[in-house]
């Protein structure tokens, strides 16, 4: 296996550093929301959470592509990475969304467009990792994985738009909100750049995360192939 | 206007929640990246006898 790259280190170390930067940024620079106070703080993490892990969805779509396109195992690592990692993002965004929904709608979870959506999004994803699981050939199951984040996909820009789509009660920060929505608020304008420093930062950690999770699954891709020679 | 004790509770709450999913995901990619490596090790042992 190759040595970690040095701009795979310069971008960990880019990371942290930004990591640290928007905590300062968010609790330092942002102001304090008139009415929902501290709790609004969590918006920050929950908004930029979301964007990745949508975003990291649309890559392993775009990555089952390539595979079906060139039938290079690598892309199947690239999309197995980036739905792991989309995995772990949205499942934060959904629970701090949760901890926001609380204090704001008087509840923890209800079965609004906006939350069903997410939650259906989040299970199609995860019986990905279970079903993949199942299929001992590497080429079969790169076939399987590219075929399902392709269709899986199809999830993302329906949640997105879901808040757009039918009457809901979460609200939508930017752009009109449905006239049932709860829990929205006006951003200052030093909010605005708070939330577009998190969303950067976050999406340099799914960068950094990403390359990680692709080197790990490369070792483990070689591991897997040596093990098969072994067998023959 | 939620009141400041309610909103720190959940404050915290969100950012515990959040820094404990990232941080249990990060050290389960460390974790494996070192079982890998040793079973690779193990193998390349076994191989070379």
């Amino acid at each position: 296996m190759e040595p970690r790259p040095k701009l795979l280190s310069l971008l960990t170390a880019l990371s942290l550093f930004l990591f640290l930067a928007a905590l300062t940024v968010i609790f330092v620079y942002a102001p304090l929301e008139a009415r929902m106070n501290y709790v609004q703080k969590v918006f920050y993490i929950h908004i930029s959470t979301a964007w990745v892990g949508m975003l990291g969805f649309l890559a392993a779509a775009a990555a089952g592509i390539a595979f079906l396109v060139t039938k290079n195992l690598q892309w199947d690592i690239v999309e197995l990475a980036a739905v792991e990692i989309s995995l772990v993002f949205f499942l934060v965004a959904i629970i701090t969304g949760s901890i926001w929904a609380k204090p704001s709608w008087g509840t923890w979870w209800t079965w609004d467009a906006r939350l069903t959506t997410a939650a259906i999004l989040e299970l199609i994803y995860l019986a990905y990792l279970l079903l993949r699981q199942g299929i001992e050939d590497p080429e079969r199951r790169a076939r399987f994985g590219a075929v399902y984040t392709l269709v899986g996909g199809l999830s993302v820009p329906v949640t997105f738009l879901s808040i757009r789509l039918w009457q809901t009660i979460h609200p939508a920060i930017i752009g009109t909100a449905s006239a049932q929505a709860q829990g929205g608020f006006a951003m200052a304008p030093a909010m605005l750049h708070t939330m577009f420093f998190a969303l950067g930062t976050f999406s340099v950690i799914f960068i950094t995360l990403l390359w990680h999770r692709i080197r790990l699954g490369r070792l483990a891709h070689h591991l897997e192939q040596r093990r098969l020679q072994d067998a023959e | 206007m939620i009141p400041f004790e309610i909103s720190i509770k959940y404050l915290i709450a969100g950012y515990a929640a959040a820094f404990l999913i990232l941080g249990l995901y990060v050290a389960s990619l460390l974790i494996r990246w070192h079982s890998l490596k040793r079973d690779l090790e193990t193998l390349e042992k076994l191989q070379s006898k």
